[in-house]
């Protein structure tokens, strides 16, 4: 792979070098990824991109330090990833990660008073600057039970931005939504991060998700996660996605994706796969 | 060939034409309005309940006057009559006083324990398998079957009663609130984690909050068994120290034939177990988990 970037004078935030992450159950051990390495720069809005099975949700919860590697390690600005810390601050697709009995505002506040960052009041003063950004200051005194999906993501990003993490790590944020949604999340995420410039890993299944929202794209394969490609996207807005140069580039991550790297022989285009692990199939000594 | 027979009975949809409109604001219609107050009034759960209480006691009166036998089955007015007495005299007040001190006591106690014990399950498989043996062990053992028990090795005093009431409530909360531990959502739980919660912290502010439905109900199960085991203790063995409660008003005014005044103390009994759940457990389930949406309404 043409892999050679020379980024001697910019040294990357996040490493993530050699990582395999295994699976315990009680019968077997499953390997989630093999041997993944990616940089992450400053600014950068790395998407890691796969189908059902190729890790990268696992990856990102140990990035978040909740899965510790087998193999290899995880740096954050030159120090081993130990647990889990409020300088990686994940938005998860789930919506239930919004605690209930807090109200939107509360929310926001929550890890910045749990992790003693900041004091009450500062903490207040900084929920509502966010909650101003992803437009829900009319909601602050509300409880996330009578908001929609897409406001309950947004309260997950405004909190996760308070909180001014290293890493912002998105977890297939829009996934749960419906479509128009979804669309309108990845416009407001990118216009935040125009905004704030903070440093993103998103973790998608959907191409034409991946070239909108990300500047560099880490492909992986599945049964175990292995890196097949890095690419970078163009800076695709929303509004581009009839064109024939975004066609082609989903054509072209499609190719890499479900065309087996080497090994099977490639009769056209394999169609995505169940998402069942056939878990015997690839046991490394 | 056969494809074309196919096609012609194959129905398709008629083409038409396509149309744009412009939408005028609503200015007269309503987006929400107010309901008109019978609706209310019909779901308004209060309400509901004491239409069914004033019923019950309707046909209880009926049925005692055809039944006719003061003895057996006094009426709900003579019942009233008696507790209206037994109020004013001031000796009911005095022994619901006695019981529901002893009560609170016992509850608090077995409450401390029930949470002391989820800490430990919590915190360690070892501790989950104890507290798992234990309630199966302990939880189907009426805790009135432990009487003697105590009585052996407490005496006849407040001390035996508080160990029975420890064990009714115990196992009922312990085994609700692990229960309601382990039922919060692994999210949650890394949310939790993901700001630096840790320990008692992360329990506090994560799992109890969480697991608030089951922990409440956990509670009002509690508390029933609390309240009848302690009013059976008391038929059981009576006075302590020359005070009796509720359940030895009863007892005594069943060997002097008041049947009257036994009705007013188990209606009272009742009654307190009605302002119990209705004042304290309902405040609290509107306080907090239907306020956050974790229970319905």
């Amino acid at each position: 792979m043409s892999e050679i970037e020379n980024h001697a004078h910019h040294r990357p935030l996040l490493q993530v070098d050699g990582v395999s992450l295994v699976y315990r159950t009680a019968v077997q051990e499953v390997r989630a990824t093999h041997q993944v390495s990616f940089d992450v720069h400053e600014a950068d809005r790395f998407v890691l991109l796969g189908a059902s099975g190729c890790g990268k949700s696992s990856l990102l919860k140990a990035i978040a330090g909740f899965i510790p590697p087998t193999e290899g390690e995880i740096r954050l600005e030159g120090r081993a990833v130990q647990g889990p810390g409020p300088d990686r601050i994940v938005v998860f697709q789930e919506f239930d990660q919004l605690p209930p009995w807090k109200t939107v505002r509360e929310n926001v506040m929550f890890p910045l008073l749990a992790s003693g960052q900041l004091g009450r009041r500062e903490a207040r003063e900084r929920a509502e600057v966010y909650l101003e950004k992803v437009g829900l200051s009319r909601f602050a005194d509300a409880h996330p039970h009578t908001l929609s999906g897409g406001m309950k993501q947004r309260v997950a990003i405004a909190r996760a931005l308070a909180m001014q993490p290293r890493v912002l790590l998105m977890d297939e944020p829009f996934a749960a939504l419906d479509a128009l949604t979804r669309r309108r999340m990845q416009e407001e995420l990118l216009a935040l991060w125009d905004d704030v410039r903070f440093t993103l890993v998103f973790v998608t299944h959907s191409i034409e998700e991946a070239l909108v929202v990300g500047n560099r794209i880490g492909l992986l394969s599945p049964h175990p996660g292995r890196v097949r490609a890095e690419l970078n996207s163009q800076g695709w807005s929303l509004d581009r996605q009839g064109e024939a140069g975004f066609q082609a580039a989903v054509q072209r991550i499609h190719r890499l994706l479900f065309e087996d790297a080497g090994t099977a022989p490639s009769g056209g285009v394999t169609p995505v796969r169940a998402p069942v692990i056939p878990l015997q199939e690839r046991r490394h000594a | 060939m056969s494809t074309h027979s196919l096609s012609a009975t194959r129905p398709v949809p008629p083409l038409r034409a396509e149309y744009e409109r412009e939408l005028a604001p609503l200015s007269h219609v309503q987006p929400a309005r107010a309901l008109p107050w019978h609706t209310r009034l019909r779901t308004h759960a209060g309400a509901r309940q004491a239409l069914i209480l004033i019923a019950l006691a309707a046909l209880w009166e009926a049925a005692a006057r055809w039944q006719h036998n003061d003895l057996l089955w006094p009426t709900f007015t003579a019942t009233l009559r008696a507790l209206a007495e037994g109020l004013g005299s001031g000796e009911l007040l005095v022994k619901a006083a006695v019981s529901l001190r002893t009560l609170l006591e016992g509850y608090a106690l077995g409450v401390l324990a029930a949470f002391a014990f989820t800490a430990l399950a919590t915190a360690s498989r070892w501790g989950r398998d104890l507290l798992g043996t234990l309630t199966a062990m302990f939880n189907p053992l009426p805790a009135i079957a432990l009487l003697p028990l105590a009585l052996l090795w407490f005496g006849l005093g407040q001390a035996s009663l508080l160990f029975v009431l420890v064990h009714a409530v115990l196992w009922a909360v312990a085994l609700n609130t692990l229960a309601g531990f382990q039922s919060v959502p692994d999210t949650l739980r890394m949310a939790g984690r993901n700001y630096g919660l840790t320990g008692v912290r992360f329990v506090v502010q994560i799992l109890l909050p969480a697991a608030l439905p089951s922990v409440l109900s956990g509670l009002k199960i509690g508390w029933a068994f609390a309240w009848r085991t302690l009013i059976a203790a008391e038929l059981v063995f009576g006075a302590t120290s020359g005070q009796g409660g509720l359940g030895w008003y009863i007892y005594q005014n069943r060997n002097e034939l008041y049947t009257d005044r036994v009705f007013a103390g188990l209606v009272l009994v009742i009654l307190i177990g009605l302002a119990v759940e209705g004042l304290v457990f309902q405040t609290l389930e509107r306080l907090t988990v239907r306020r956050w949406g974790q229970q319905r309404g």
